[in-house]
């Protein structure tokens, strides 16, 4: 009993389990959609796409294969991506709220895209390149800016003072957002779809890049397990036991202000999945780090893929913004988590 | 042996002056008592020292200035109990407590880490709680969390900002025994802000009285729990009043 609780992290059984769960609502995600393929056929075009002979049916072939696959690879990789930033800003900040969209990240990021689209901003030969490339600058952009606006009014760099500035800055964003659109209401469709997000017509080179970043930021994150923990607790607290507490916010924030730009520069801004995967995954791993992070990743690559296979099933042949799911299914989940949190642990 | 020193300290946040011109020095063996009324500064020195408000003036420990040494190095030599608490999520007192080691942990592995960490526990009472969420705890159990966390931490210094708030009693009687004890060793000293004069009185081995943001009187405990300074700094006669009080047990 005591060398059991004595181990922080998860057995390797848990891992396979997690995993597990996650790959089958990617290849579910992967056979349903507007024309339905059964699993055999799905693992035949498989096989055949790996041992590069002639598929049985080349059409099923390229459904599966460049349009759904690279979709739900993206689909998978930024639910993991935004969940594991929200679990671990909410932990930096010692605030269930906290996320990219409270932090005003995605609200500057889709104000890039945006202006991108408005300004038809593009380099040349690379279709939507404009919007990808401002969406990330902006993202990191904002950040800067609410980290040096912080600074300046408190320089101890408390952490209401960050919250606070976030949502003021994210309020600012959305304003001068709106402004864009009355001004260029041929772009209304456009820009909707972004900011509600989605990742119809992904490729694998956008799979790529997500991965290495993730693979990257992620890896990152998870070293400071420990160090946020100690945020969690408190900030006071963490400086008492030893942590370099400006060195790791710092790091923490230029991390996650990464991942969310690429995220969003690849699926527009999704809301509610960096929000509310981690409050799910707390009440099972429990808030320590070690078990949260890791495990917010394969959650909210799960809950996303499950939320863009409704998005583009519910009402086919219309497709939603996935977004429109995500933050239908994450609030409704949301209240219930704090009611039966509030009971408890509250 | 000298610890600590504190030369010409001053916080101020923005137009406003806490305090300023403090200066003390902390020697091995001490229990230096922080007495004062409410908002005479008395919290914020124990966070200057922490490193959580910027200060003038010097603090050296081991006569070199505090703010060359890392955090990690800092926590091992100087151990901080807040006075408020308040955690967020459902962690367990253990994973609490076992933050007390992280900077042993994170600069050179921990192996005595656990054996630390329980008997941290053992010394707080905290021992059957180990497991349950801190969300779950009174304000008193939450407290001595905290001094277990700090107890695992094992620095030299311990600095506690009204160690026994919300405490029963018994637990009062523990922590400042616990504390007493732990003083002992070579090389150890004990700053405590305290609100309890009476407390203050028993086991401070010297005092520093904070009043309208300096230093009124410091020292021998007898010199600075003198009336004159006691009454001038509190506005009513302290010693007349302690003594109605204690009278009632007779």
């Amino acid at each position: 009993m005591e060398g059991k609780r004595k181990r922080e992290g998860y057995g390797l059984w848990t891992w396979v389990g997690l995993a597990g769960l996650m790959l089958v609502a990617m290849a579910v995600a992967v056979c349903v959609g507007s024309v339905s393929i059964s699993v055999a056929d799905c693992l035949q075009a498989f096989k055949a796409a790996l041992t590069g002979a002639q598929a049985a049916d080349p059409g099923t072939a390229s459904i599966l294969l460049s349009v759904r696959l690279p979709r739900v690879l993206c689909v998978a990789l930024s639910g993991a991506s935004l969940s594991v930033c929200g679990a671990a800003m909410q932990g930096l900040l010692k605030n269930p709220l906290a996320d990219g969209s409270t932090l005003g990240i995605s609200s500057g990021a889709s104000l890039g895209a945006a202006l991108a689209i408005v300004f038809g901003l593009q380099l040349p030969q690379l279709p939507f390149s404009g919007s990808v490339v401002l969406a990330a600058l902006f993202a990191f952009g904002s950040l800067i800016v609410i980290l040096s606006l912080s600074y300046m009014l408190d320089s101890s760099f408390s952490t209401n003072t960050i919250i606070l500035l976030g949502i003021v800055f994210s309020m600012f964003m959305s304003s001068v957002l709106s402004l864009v659109v009355t001004f260029a209401p041929d772009k209304l469709k456009q820009i909707t779809f972004w900011t509600m997000g989605s990742l119809a017509g992904s490729s694998y080179q956008d799979a790529l890049v997500l991965f290495a970043v993730l693979a990257v930021c992620g890896a990152i994150l998870i070293r400071l397990a420990e160090e946020l923990n100690a945020f969690a607790i408190g900030e006071e607290n963490a400086m008492n036991v030893g942590v370099d507490v400006r060195r790791v916010r710092l790091v923490v924030l230029v991390t996650v202000s990464l991942l969310i730009g690429a995220c969003v520069s690849i699926g527009g801004t999704i809301g509610f999945v960096g929000l509310v995967t981690p409050h799910i995954i707390r009440l099972l791993t429990g808030p320590n780090h070690k078990r949260l992070l890791p495990a917010s990743m394969f959650g909210g690559a799960t809950f996303l893929t499950l939320a863009d296979l409704v998005a583009r099933t519910i009402a086919a042949p219309l497709e939603l913004p996935i977004g429109v799911v995500t933050s239908f299914v994450g609030a409704i989940l949301f209240v219930y988590i704090y009611y039966k949190v509030g009971r408890t642990a509250r | 042996m000298k610890i600590l020193s504190v030369d010409r300290l001053g916080v101020s946040f923005g137009q406003t002056t806490i305090f300023q011109d403090v200066s003390f020095e902390l020697n091995e063996g001490d229990w230096l008592m922080m007495v004062g009324p409410n908002g005479s500064g008395k919290s914020t020195l124990v966070r200057a020292i922490s490193g959580a408000v910027r200060y003038s003036g010097t603090i050296s420990y081991l006569d070199g200035d505090i703010r060359r040494l890392r955090p990690g190095e800092l926590a091992r030599n100087i151990g901080i109990l807040a006075q408020n608490h308040y955690v967020g999520y459902a962690f367990t007192v253990r994973e609490v407590v076992r933050l007390g080691r992280y900077a042993y942990k994170r600069d050179h592995g921990d192996p005595e880490g656990e054996e630390r960490i329980r008997q941290a526990l053992e010394a707080t009472g905290m021992n059957a709680l180990a497991d349950k969420s801190v969300l779950h705890l009174s304000g008193g159990e939450l407290q001595r969390v905290f001094l277990a966390q700090l107890f695992a931490q094992d620095p030299r210094v311990l600095i506690l900002d009204e160690p026994t708030n919300h405490l029963d009693l018994i637990y009062q009687k523990q922590v400042f025994e616990l504390v007493s004890r732990w003083r002992e060793e070579p090389g150890r000293a004990v700053i405590s802000v305290v609100h309890d004069l009476s407390l203050a009185r028993a086991y401070g081995t010297k005092a520093l009285l904070l009043y309208e943001r300096r230093a009124l009187a410091q020292g021998d405990m007898d010199h600075v729990f003198n009336p004159a300074y006691l009454n001038a700094a509190y506005g009513m006669d302290v010693t007349e009043w302690m003594r109605t009080m204690l009278g009632q047990w007779t």
